[in-house]
């Protein structure tokens, strides 16, 4: 099986900490993965993406055109890539940010404040692993295990100290 | 064996460099390559090795060029526009005859281009970027295993040919992380009688040089050179063959544009169209006698680049014409998608035009 995720929002929203987090967890369950970021001035205050594969066969092309799952946390993600998700795919919406319903009637959708959530848990900056909480949760894919191995691989060593609030985070979302 | 590890293509680049026993790194930041950069910045001073950031492209391949000489094992990289300054120094090591390794991770072009993946400097690379009749060793990675691989594999083939050898990747595959086993910690031990190392008063002294101005001894030293490089045509081409057996439609790609290539050839292979791929590992040596075999079979070809077409050229010189050759590409920063590349296929499949 293969799944294709697609990760989207502002830059600064951690999407690519949370496609690294994703895709750590991937290695530690010996499954074959790519990884790949939007590089470049998009990185700065403007749109930011990154692809994670993750297969139990060899991975192609590193580049999700057609995801299996998008992970919108802003609307300018849900306008540009709604429509190239594969039928019976699943949409993640951070409803905090995102006003609009999608308008796909032909995938899953999960609507999750995760804006509000992680400042309600006193984590603003950790919306993005409120949604991996909430993929986790429903995605066959990926599961909840080997979670705080692979968040001890993308928390930096500086860090650690990090480590419980990124688990908060998620399963906050995890429990929504 | 090593444990795997997730690695960004050009942190894999720079680690496996200083397995192979590279401790010389001169560069110049650019986009998409400095994380290479950065790598060797971070581990050098930490091993005893050199990390210089130049002042110009220009200055750190001749800083390349001086180490050579010295028979060490160094390297370079930059992205095409610097690649493109670096041109000068190239053809002098060339024409010195010097091991040394550049990266070229490569973005849009001409000019300052964009700073999104491309594979228009295959000419460049593959034709002599500089003057003079000269060759790379020019190997093209399609993933962060092969990142690590190949830039060791480079480093051992440089030092056995007495030549300059090139890592012609592109910025997906310098960006993107997979997991990669690297390379084991190598000792290295060629012999380098030739290099300028302090003759102890018990040799005369080596002269590294790419002067000549008696022709009749430029000229040997050219024909010597392309007697070196008929040796590597023949035993250094290296290839992947994905579903060729059978193959009426064989796509011809490398780098990125073969992952995306191999999507599309799996999915015509499931609409029925007997596709294949050929994987040039090096693109020089280009593999002319695999696709001079497949000609004799297939229908015909696509090249699919991230380019406005430069390594078709070579596809229809080493198939003789003899079949139609079609292009699918994107150029300037673009990736030709699964479907693209899948529609070409069907076409060519179908019947196209010599």
């Amino acid at each position: 099986m293969t799944t294709q995720i697609l990760i989207a929002g502002f830059g600064g929203q951690g999407v690519l900490f949370a496609g690294k987090f994703l895709a750590y967890k991937g290695l530690l369950e010996d499954r074959q993965l790519s990884w790949l970021p939007s590089y470049g001035p998009e990185m700065r205050g403007g749109t930011a993406n990154c692809s994670v594969i993750l297969s139990d066969d060899p991975v192609g092309s590193p580049i999700v055109s057609k995801p299996d799952v998008l992970i919108a946390m802003n609307l300018p993600s849900l306008d540009k890539y709604e429509n190239d998700v594969v039928p019976g795919g699943e949409i993640y919406v951070d409803s905090t940010l995102i006003a609009r319903k999608v308008a796909r009637t032909d995938v899953k959708v999960y609507y999750v404040p995760s804006t509000q959530l992680a400042k309600d848990i006193g984590a603003p900056t950790l919306a993005n692993m409120v949604m991996v909480g909430k993929l986790l949760k429903e995605n066959a894919a990926v599961s909840y295990d080997n979670l705080e191995a692979a968040l001890k691989k993308v928390v930096s060593a500086r860090h650690q100290d990090l480590m419980e609030i990124n688990l908060k985070a998620i399963n906050t979302g995890y429990n929504y | 064996m090593s444990e795997k590890v997730l690695m960004k293509g050009n942190e894999a680049i720079a680690e496996a460099a200083i397995r192979a026993g590279c401790r010389h790194y001169f560069g110049y930041p650019i986009t998409p390559q400095t994380e290479l950069a950065a790598y060797m910045a971070k581990r050098m001073p930490k091993i005893g090795g050199t990390f210089l950031q130049a002042e110009s492209e220009i200055a750190a391949i001749n800083m390349v060029y001086g180490v050579a000489g010295t028979g060490k094992r160094v390297m370079t990289s930059s992205s095409s526009p610097g690649v493109s300054l670096k041109q000068e120094g190239i053809s002098y090591i060339a024409g010195a005859d010097l091991p040394a390794l550049i990266v070229n991770v490569q973005r849009g072009g001409p000019g300052l281009g964009g700073i999104q993946p491309s594979q228009s400097d295959y000419f460049q690379a593959t034709k002599g970027g500089g003057h003079g009749d000269y060759h790379l060793i020019v190997l093209t990675p399609a993933g962060v295993q092969e990142m690590a691989d190949l830039t060791a594999l480079a480093f051992d083939l440089a030092d056995k040919y007495r030549m300059p050898a090139m890592l012609l990747a592109d910025g997906t595959t310098g960006q993107m992380m997979e997991p990669v086993v690297l390379p084991e910690e190598q000792i290295h031990t060629v012999e380098k009688p030739w290099a300028v190392t302090g003759t102890g008063m018990k040799r005369p002294h080596n002269i590294i040089n790419s002067l000549y101005l008696k022709p009749e001894e430029l000229e040997e030293m050219n024909f010597a050179r392309f007697r070196r490089y008929a040796e590597i045509e023949e035993n250094e081409v290296r290839y992947e063959s994905f579903l060729m057996e059978d193959a009426d439609v064989c796509v011809v790609a490398f780098g990125i544009a073969a992952r995306v290539s191999k999507n599309a050839v799996v999915a015509a292979r499931a609409e029925g169209i007997k596709a294949g791929l050929i994987r040039p590992i090096t693109v020089w040596p280009f593999p002319k006698k695999a696709l001079a075999c497949a000609a004799d079979k297939v229908k015909g070809f696509v090249s699919v680049e991230l380019s406005m077409g430069q390594m078709i050229e070579d596809v229809v010189l080493a198939t003789g014409n003899r079949r139609p050759v079609m292009l699918c590409n994107r150029a300037g920063g673009m990736i030709p998608t699964p479907d693209g590349v899948l529609d070409s296929i069907r076409k060519m499949n179908g019947g196209a035009e010599l």
